[in-house]
């Protein structure tokens, strides 16, 4: 979907993009960066709109200096800035938006009431958009991105100000534009819980320098966990202890609730290491043997935070053999998205059971 | 993808439960996701619906009621005079129309000047205001497509303005039974002068528009470009009537907007000027203001291309 070789963008006083290569395919990606890390410079160079000092980038196969506009045809963009007149209504603006795409008349206007429909506008969308809430303008900007029908599209921070309701609806309505619409997603947030849940992967830049690049399930699923929380009944007064006795006996490895004292519920939660489906089973009937009444086991995942942690050490290393003060400052940046996730502090020991945002992300 | 004959919405099957049956019969389709497979009909078109959609905007068209008010209004006022003097014409009998074609929209530049103030800065300022710009940067189009509609439409408004009256007279001049050559001719040199007019007028307005975003200042600032200097201009002319210099009253009028269109109209439309003492410039002065006309508005559109050069997302 989009190939960028060596791809630079200085300014007279700024390097916004430093020979970044990647090569993202189809599906959602997550773009993520503190501000100014370069996302937007990139999404415009990628839109033909602004000229690439050196390096060169595809996007759908069309080159970017050259196709420019065949480019803009087949893409949508959703700023992340407010963009919406307030005196015209939702279809008027989404009307002329898809003509400005090149539908034809009828064709607009069949698209915008299609398009709205599934952003999730119905009557409002005859009203002046003056009057509409924050979610309601973010769902206009995504189906005037949406219109024409294209095969990629570039959302930049489409949560931005959104509350956590109104986010979660953007990142399920971002996930169905792939899933059930088949269009790619490039998506830039500098929140990281978000991009995890949305994303099948993750490009990190920073300083306009790539960080990382890999699939969301490379580095979520390499050390999966399952936690397990059981009832206590009269024959096991201690139903966790018991269960976690039973497992170690079974040869399973558990982890209990070290590092999550935080958490009041902690205490009745086991981690079972899950090296494969067995373990599934293993829990099961030892929970079934035991007579216990099982209240969850749900599969937890290594967070995408640890990559900056890691990220964080690296950079911390690489200034301290003096290497690059661009990726110096990835640390505090980086440290600052790591808790907006709730995923724990940069320094915490390992914690794979951190806190949830939504609850709903990691259980499979 | 760009073209192909295929109907304009694809009706591609849902790809899960297309429909469901309800006891009365009816059919409730879930159709899902629709792809698009019809024409994509690229910059041009888009440029043109662009311009369409400007010039309806400048009548208050596609908008709210209370945009169409003023500029309706203000149509209202232009054609109206022309209808009045039709009618004396028409009743007195009379053996020509009381003002010509060339001169009718210099009589009325103060509605035209209002009209553009209202609407040049509706035209350019609100997608700078409300940062609509890069959204249209982010499609096919490009900065200059995006000047050139905005440009014609803007040039196409005040053309319709301002011909519009003109065709009022004409038909009552024939209704009058006036000669039909010459009311001809004179609606073609008419016709032209207002071409010329809205082009130079709609350069001024939207160079002045597009350098803010607030409309207010916008309108303002139309306002004062298109006055002031016709003040300071006439001003100066009769004083330099008054002291017999006949010469300086033709060069002055290069200096305001309206005057310059005055001057080129009386040199080579066959109008009179308003200058004092109905004074026109020498044909040699009147080449001057075509040559000046012309380059000023090449200019203002050269002006608004470069306004738009880092117009980016």
């Amino acid at each position: 979907m989009i190939v960028t070789e060596s791809l630079s963008k200085r300014f007279p006083r700024v390097t916004a993009l430093d020979r970044l290569s990647v090569d993202i395919g189809p599906g959602v990606t997550g773009l993520v960066g503190a501000n100014g890390a370069g996302k937007s410079t990139l999404i415009k160079i990628l839109l033909g709109l602004a000229p690439a000092t050196e390096g060169s980038a595809h996007v759908l196969g069309l080159d970017v200096t050259k196709d420019g506009a065949a480019i803009r045809e087949r893409v949508g963009y959703m700023p992340e800035h407010d963009c919406l007149p307030p005196d015209v209504s939702a279809t008027e603006f989404v009307v002329h938006m898809a003509r400005m795409s090149g539908l034809p008349p009828t064709a607009a206007r069949e698209r915008t009431a299609d398009t709205l429909r599934h952003v999730g506008l119905y009557e409002e969308r005859y009203r002046p958009m003056g009057g509409y809430s924050t979610g309601m303008k973010q769902r206009v900007k995504l189906a005037q991105a949406l219109v024409h029908d294209p095969q990629l599209v570039f959302l930049d921070e489409p949560t931005n100000g959104l509350d956590p309701v109104g986010r979660d609806e953007m990142l399920g309505l971002i996930r169905r534009v792939h899933t059930d619409f088949g269009i790619s997603v490039l998506v830039t947030s500098h929140l990281l819980g978000e991009l995890e849940r949305t994303c099948d992967h993750v490009v990190v830049i920073d300083g306009g320098k790539l960080l990382r690049s890999s699939s969301t399930d490379e580095f979520t699923q390499a050390t999966a966990s399952l936690a397990v929380e059981v009832t206590d009944t009269d024959r096991c007064p201690d139903g966790t202890a018991a269960l976690r006795s039973a497992l170690v006996a079974a040869g399973a490895v558990v982890s209990d609730a070290v590092g999550t004292e935080s958490l009041a519920s902690s205490g009745h939660v086991l981690y079972v290491e899950a090296s494969s489906e067995e373990t599934h089973d293993l829990v099961r009937d030892t929970v079934a043997g035991l007579g216990l009444g099982l209240i969850r086991m749900e599969q937890r995942r290594h967070r995408i935070a640890e990559v900056f942690r890691d990220a964080d050490a690296e950079s911390n290393a690489e200034a301290n053999t003096g290497a690059g003060a661009a990726v110096a400052t990835a640390a505090p940046s980086f440290s600052s998205s790591a808790v907006s996730s709730s995923a724990g502090v940069p320094g915490t020991p390992y914690a794979p059971h951190a806190p949830q945002e939504g609850g709903a992300s990691d259980a499979d | 993808m760009p073209t192909d004959s295929s109907p304009p919405v694809s009706a591609a099957p849902a790809p899960q439960a297309p429909f469901s049956a309800t006891p009365g019969g009816a059919l409730i389709h879930n159709i899902g996701y629709r792809h698009y497979d019809g024409p994509r009909l690229g910059r041009s078109y888009a440029r043109r619906s662009l311009f369409s959609q400007s010039l309806r905007g400048a009548y208050g068209l596609g908008r709210s009621a209370r945009t169409k008010v003023l500029p309706m209004l203000l149509f209202a006022v232009m054609c109206l005079p022309a209808a009045i003097m039709v009618a004396v014409a028409v009743f007195t009998k009379a053996s020509s129309l009381p003002v010509s074609y060339t001169h009718y929209a210099i009589y009325l530049q103060a509605v035209i000047g209002l009209y553009l103030a209202a609407q040049a800065p509706q035209s350019v300022s609100r997608d700078l205001r409300f940062k609509t710009v890069p959204l249209y940067f982010s499609r096919p189009i490009e900065r200059g497509d995006y000047v050139a509609a905005k440009f014609a439409a803007m040039a196409s408004a005040l053309f319709i303005l301002t011909a519009a009256p003109l065709l009022v007279l004409y038909t009552g001049a024939l209704l009058a039974k006036l000669d039909f050559l010459d009311q001809t001719k004179g609606l073609g040199q008419g016709l032209v002068s207002v071409a010329l007019l809205s082009l130079l007028f709609a350069g001024i307005g939207l160079v002045i528009s597009a350098l803010t975003p607030r409309r207010g200042f916008g309108v303002a600032a139309v306002i004062a470009v298109l006055t002031i200097p016709y003040g300071a201009v006439s001003a100066v002319q009769g004083i330099a009537a008054i002291q017999g210099s006949e010469a300086a009253v033709g060069w002055l009028g290069l200096f305001s907007p309206i005057t310059l269109i005055d001057g080129v109209q009386a040199t080579f439309l066959g109008g009179t000027t308003s200058f004092p003492d109905h004074l026109a410039p020498s044909t040699a002065a009147g080449g001057v203001y075509l040559l000046v006309t012309l380059i000023a508005i090449a200019g203002f559109y050269a002006l608004l291309m470069l306004r738009y050069r880092k117009a980016g997302l």
